[in-house]
């Protein structure tokens, strides 16, 4: 089952094409990797798919779980809210609230319009926040505000929210650029988790492949606003990235890493048909 | 159609395309005049406009300032010696000027939340927030002593023409400072709840309320404050409170009483100020 269509989605802001003619797909259950230099078009490409943006031309058409989000630029109203979870590089808490308000926030599209708009939250939605909070490790900290938080628990509680919102599908737009390293193996690890246990599908935008390599079987490369590269992480060797990107390559790859010693496997798939590739 | 690169295959096809990413970031633009020539501009506007309005605004006139100096120290001589003999109805009539200005602003800060939102460009399209703009500019025009004027022939004398006066006024004031503050909000966090399928309504409750919520208390307190001189001066034409005693007794060249009531009217702005500073620290 399809999880996330995008079809010959462009979108230009005046001269700089963000997105030419993007199509991919993206199965049920499926951890994603989306990796490309600064402006190759990832976050554009993620804004897109969440619903924050509308394609430009009749062409551009994304899918969400068999409903249509946007065709042709316009938005489709009947689709289902909050159908598709995001979370943020620079995590867009509601600083001035309490971290459990904020979780709290992510049952906005569930519960009925007057109860959220006024504030009421039953026991079970709070031991649900509560629940949430614990799942990415950080229960302790569900009264304070949420200014108080460092990075990588501000991620992490972004995350709680979407686990509220109990979408089938979590999109991140680098989560972890703005973290420290080990700060960001954990949002990491707790993505994985979501992905494992609830067979949620993740699409996460990455500036590091390592963390492709590490944490996704599969990874879609953008660069000018292109999809350049889909099929195996494993494939993405650091001289292949040089090849792909030229000297931007360098800031996909951290400059510890080791040496990527696996050599480059041809692929006989265009990126059309990206699910073959796992078959 | 899509330029997908497979590791090896495609490799030659990519390579001439292989351009840095960066080289089609548009250029910047070019300096603009260059600092010095624009400043000397607009200073030249500036003393031109000063020296226009010299004549019209008789600032020939700033002699007299010394000239005449013995009347005005006659005339304060006259304040020197403050009479609060009747000093239980002058802090009466105070406190009624201040309960005007409470409410006066209360009204205005309830009225300038849905008002301040819509005229805000970030949240309302063109159609609605330039009809709400121009209607707070109207509000905020007009000053409250005209307003008063108006509400005296509608309800007639008393207080309550002060309280309607002061409460359009500033309705057209803290609209626009709400709007200014919801106009300078971090959008992400508010397009974070709306991907978690929330209404507008609640975008704008959990999204911007919270952002925006310390410098609205601190504009409507400000405003609290600037309200309490005003319902002074609305007390001259008729609206009840401590002007109302003031200018009578100016008007009967009572002045050791018109002192004390000024040094009443001092008092209370500044111990306003005092509370507000309190009150401040405590919600931010």
């Amino acid at each position: 089952m399809t999880a996330i269509s995008v079809s010959n989605l462009s979108k230009r802001y005046g001269k700089t094409t963000a997105l030419d003619q993007v199509s991919l797909e993206l199965q049920r259950g499926e951890m994603v990797a989306l990796i490309g230099a600064s402006g190759s078009g990832k976050s554009t490409l993620i804004r897109h798919i969440a619903g924050l943006e509308m394609g430009d031309g009749t062409a551009g058409k994304v899918t969400v779980l068999g409903n249509i989000s946007q065709d042709g630029g316009r938005p489709n109203r009947s689709n289902k809210r909050g159908a598709v979870s995001v979370i943020f590089q620079q995590f867009n808490l509601v600083t001035r609230l309490s971290v459990l308000t904020n979780v709290l926030i992510g049952n906005l599209g569930r519960v009925p319009r007057w109860r959220g708009t006024i504030g009421v939250f039953n026991k079970a939605e709070k031991e649900k926040a509560q629940a949430a909070l614990a799942r990415v490790g950080i229960p302790q900290v569900a009264a304070q505000r949420s200014s108080t938080l460092s990075g990588g628990q501000q991620q992490r509680a972004a995350i709680a929210r979407t686990l509220v919102q109990q979408a089938e599908i979590l999109i991140a737009d680098e989560p972890i650029s703005a973290l420290d390293p080990s700060s960001a193996r954990r949002v990491m690890d707790v993505l994985a988790d979501i992905n494992n246990q609830d067979n949620i599908t993740v699409l996460v935008s990455l500036h590091q492949v390592e963390y492709a390599r590490r944490y996704c079987k599969r990874t879609i490369a953008m660069r000018d606003g292109r999809i350049v590269y889909d099929g195996p992480s494993t494939a993405l060797s650091n001289a292949f990235l040089a090849e792909l990107y030229g000297d931007a390559s360098e800031e996909l790859v951290l400059p510890e890493a080791p040496a990527e010693p696996m050599p480059a496997v041809p692929l006989g798939q265009p990126a059309r048909q990206p699910a073959l590739m796992h078959a | 159609m899509d330029r997908t690169a497979t590791p090896n295959g495609a490799a030659s096809a990519l390579t001439p395309a292989t351009t840095p990413a960066k080289a089609t970031a548009p250029a910047p633009e070019s300096a603009r005049t260059p600092g010095g020539f624009r400043n000397l501009i607009l200073l030249a506007v500036l003393i031109t406009a000063l020296g226009i309005s010299w004549g019209p605004a008789e600032m020939g006139n700033w002699t007299y300032l010394f000239t005449d100096s013995g009347n005005m120290a006659e005339y304060a001589s006259g304040f020197l010696q403050p009479d609060f003999g009747q000093w239980r109805s002058y802090l009466e009539e105070m406190i009624v000027t201040i309960q005007i200005a409470l409410w006066g602003t209360f009204l205005a800060v309830i009225l300038s939340v849905p008002f301040g939102i819509l005229s805000a460009h970030n949240m309302a399209p063109w159609w609605i927030n330039q009809p709400v703009r121009r209607l707070m500019d109207l509000f905020r025009a007009i000053h409250e002593v005209v307003f008063a004027v108006l509400f005296v022939v509608a309800v007639g004398l008393g207080p309550f023409a002060g309280v309607m006066a002061l409460f359009i006024h500033t309705t057209g004031i803290l609209a626009k400072l709400f709007s200014e503050a919801v106009e300078a909000i971090d959008p992400r966090p508010v397009e974070a709840i709306r991907t978690t399928g929330a209404s507008r309504m609640q975008q704008v409750i959990y999204g911007v309320i919270p952002q925006v919520l310390p410098l609205w208390i601190s504009y409507s307190l400000y405003r609290l404050e600037s309200n309490v001189r005003s319902a002074t001066v609305l007390g001259i034409i008729g609206a009840g409170g401590i002007g109302q005693v003031l200018f009578e007794s100016i008007r009967a060249f009572y002045y050791p009483q018109s002192s004390a009531i000024l040094i009443i009217v001092i008092l209370t702005v500044t111990v306003m100020d005092l509370i507000s500073q309190q009150l401040r620290k405590l919600v931010i």
